[in-house]
């Protein structure tokens, strides 16, 4: 076994438990910020300015029965929140967060900082964040309840009102990059126009970062478009009837999938790793900057707007999202055949 | 058989629902997410409030009426009196009748602060529920200086008030009308102008002048499909013909237009009480009232204007005993929820807890 193997899949142990780590990190931020923002000093209690919070909630939701409904299909009831946790661990596999290393010339060749380099990484993540919709809707489905039916079919409707104009807009930077492996993508970010701004795609992309952001939060099921459990009007939606763990892996998804997003956004539109001042070997940290600055505008979003309705994104979706993604790529991929 | 079921989906809204204030239940019965038909279903708060006015005194039946509408004690306890006070035409002199102006305005305030929150978290804007609670926290501070309670007042008595205002009262109420003004715009650049809220309330359960009036509505509903009538204007009580203040409108009559007439009746709120306190007149708080109230025999029916539409008392006396022979309310909460089946019809499950909220109810009220 060598060293680099052993490197290897500590790293992917590091990765998951920073997944994990950052569900919890977010649930705090989420609630600190949004106290902030209404007036609140949010949680205090539990650890320095409530910081283990997320810990204590964790462990109650552990203690807590597990219930299904009897007139819930068992099967399907059970690997919903599997579906959904399992997609959203899944798809921050081929995101890279930092340029390579050696451990400092432990390694006898240098390690990139991802799980894993697939040269298609944007279509593998497309793919398997929409999978995530199947655990929503399954889980409406097999809960055998009103609401959580609803739920489930508004995520569903929901889901072919954004996605088109979520992969129109990862084309318009696959054409522009050429390429379909994120790594190849973020290096080709590298460098300065007039020494002063980076060579970021959003400055190429600003419809499609934009197009890419509000899909984005379609994608995670965050307010304003967060029709599918919709408190006010579905009690929980889709989650009605779920309780303990498995409500926990629903929560946890929803966290990581914003994670994800942001990271893919970091990636795409913001050059990932790649920042001034910071030697390469650390450009992690300009990565995870990125990344909660994206993760910050969420949070602000979801406690400033009121929520849309369903036909409304539908309406919004086809009629505004998808006619601006196809002139976006269309004029990239007109630009680039010009300038070459 | 149909490869598919395309039966209407029952739906069983509340009693136990966050957003049916309370325990209203609507039935609702769906095609898809549209509404085809509602039955309101209330009773799941009824406490016989009006029976039991029936075997209390007059005084104790002040208590009573804190509970029916509870987010807005002193207007039910104002009405009251007002309505024992014309049937034994007793005078109240002018300093009580301008504290209980005051009253009344501060409790359309705290009442307003408290539809505005809900209402807007309905439509899934949390922070403007919370400002809203802050400020009515401050409502509730001056209720609390002035009687000691902060929910259930028994503010108002027969003929006058139980006690002047506190020392500095006054002071603190000007201080509490300048902090709020500037409030006001924190709510309004929230909501007013953002796109989605327009678009989640603008055409949403119309309802125009004539079948407003046909049904019976009153308050912010009635005014917000533009037909101007407020009891403070039309049939002045307490001190409300010595004070300008306008009555806001609308034009179309959805739910942005009563958002718009009540957000603008904080602003005419705050002018009445401005008024009141700097013409505050000195003298008696209470009026010559008999140790013992018994009315003569009779029947009056007086009604003012709460913050959620007319509120009015019917009351009966036999002229014999010290109970009212019959009590009887006009909860606006009541009336104005009869409109409710016929405002989401056609509409979707996400506009029916908005429009729950655009109605403004209490199911205290409603149920008694």
């Amino acid at each position: 076994m060598s060293a680099y193997f052993i490197a290897h899949f500590l790293l992917i142990f590091l990765v998951f438990n920073m997944l994990v780590m950052s569900a919890a990190f977010m649930v705090w931020m989420e609630r600190k910020v949004c106290a902030y923002i209404q007036d609140r000093v949010g949680p205090n209690r539990v650890g320095v300015e409530g910081l283990l919070q997320p810990f204590a909630d964790v462990l109650k939701l552990l203690m807590k029965e597990e219930l299904r409904p009897k007139a819930a299909d068992a099967f399907l009831f059970t690997i919903a929140p599997i579906v959904s946790a399992a997609a959203a661990f899944t798809a921050f596999s081929v995101i890279p967060f930092g340029s390579e290393t050696t451990l400092f010339g432990l390694l006898d060749r240098p390690l990139p900082l991802e799980v894993t380099d697939v040269n298609v990484a944007v279509l593998v993540i497309f793919a398997i964040t929409s999978m995530g919709v199947y655990g929503i809707v399954l889980a409406g489905w097999s809960s055998n309840s009103k609401y959580s039916l609803l739920g489930g079919l508004r995520s569903s409707a929901q889901m072919i009102s954004y996605e088109l104009s979520y992969g129109l807009a990862l084309a318009a930077v696959i054409v522009l990059g050429g390429s379909l492996s994120l790594r190849e993508l973020v290096l080709n970010q590298t460098g300065y126009w007039f020494h002063v701004i980076p060579r970021w795609y959003i400055f190429l992309q600003p419809l499609g970062f934009l197009i890419y952001l509000t899909a984005g939060v379609a994608e995670t099921n965050r307010a304003p478009f967060d029709f599918p459990e919709a408190e006010q009007e579905l009690v929980a939606g889709y989650h009605t009837e779920y309780s303990s763990m498995s409500f926990a892996m629903f929560f946890l998804a929803e966290y990581i999938n914003m994670v994800t997003v942001s990271a893919v956004a970091t990636s795409l539109y913001l050059g990932g790793w790649l920042g001034p001042i910071l030697p390469s070997w650390l450009g992690w940290l300009w990565f995870l900057l990125k990344v909660l600055l994206l993760l910050f505008f969420y949070v602000w979003m979801r406690w400033t707007l009121p929520r849309y309705r369903y036909d409304q994104l539908m309406e919004f979706g086809w009629k505004w999202l998808l006619p601006a993604a196809v002139v976006n790529l269309i004029a990239t991929a007109a630009l680039v055949l010009w300038i070459g | 058989m149909a490869l598919f079921d395309t039966d209407e989906l029952v739906l069983n809204m509340g009693p136990q629902h966050p957003s049916t204030h309370g325990v209203l239940r609507v039935v609702l019965r769906l095609d898809g997410e549209r509404v085809v038909g509602s039955d309101v279903v209330i009773g799941y708060l009824h406490r016989g409030i009006e029976k039991l006015c029936e075997h209390r005194d007059y005084l104790q039946i002040v208590l009573l009426t804190d509970r029916m509408d509870y987010v807005s004690a002193a207007t039910s306890n104002l009405g009251y009196c007002e309505t024992v006070e014309k049937l034994m035409q007793i005078e109240v002199p002018p300093r009580a009748r301008y504290i209980r102006t005051i009253l009344a305005e501060l409790q359309r305030i705290a009442s307003h602060n408290l539809w505005l929150g809900t209402h807007a978290m309905d439509i899934g804007a949390m922070t403007v529920f919370l400002y809203n609670f802050r400020e009515r926290e401050l409502v509730l501070d001056l209720f609390e200086d002035y009687c000691g309670a902060r929910l259930t007042y028994n503010a108002v008595r027969i003929g006058g008030l139980p006690l002047d205002i506190p020392a500095g009262w006054d002071q603190k109420v000007r201080a509490y009308c300048d902090l709020f003004e500037s409030k006001i715009p924190e709510y309004e650049e929230l909501l007013t102008h953002n796109r989605i809220w327009k678009e989640r309330t603008q055409k949403i359960g119309v309802i125009s002048a004539e079948d407003a009036i046909a049904l019976g509505l009153s308050g912010p509903l009635l005014r917000g499909s533009g037909v101007p009538r407020d009891v403070r204007k039309d049939e002045p009580y307490a001190a409300y013909a010595d004070f300008d203040f306008d009555v806001p409108i609308g034009t179309l009559g959805d739910t942005y237009d009563r958002y718009l007439v009540r957000v603008e009746e904080f602003r005419q709120s705050l002018r009445i009480i401005r008024q009141a306190i700097d013409g505050l007149p000195e003298g008696p708080i209470l009026g010559k009232v008999p140790r013992l109230i018994k009315p003569p025999a009779g029947e009056t029916y007086h009604a003012i204007e709460s913050p959620k539409g007319e509120i009015g008392f019917f009351i009966a006396s036999d002229g014999k005993s010290i109970t009212p022979y019959r009590f009887r309310v006009r909860p606006p909460s009541f009336c104005n929820l009869q409109a409710l089946p016929r405002l989401i019809k056609g509409h979707l499950v996400a506009d029916v807890v908005a429009l729950i909220g655009s109605i403004d109810i209490v199911v205290g009220e409603v149920d008694r």
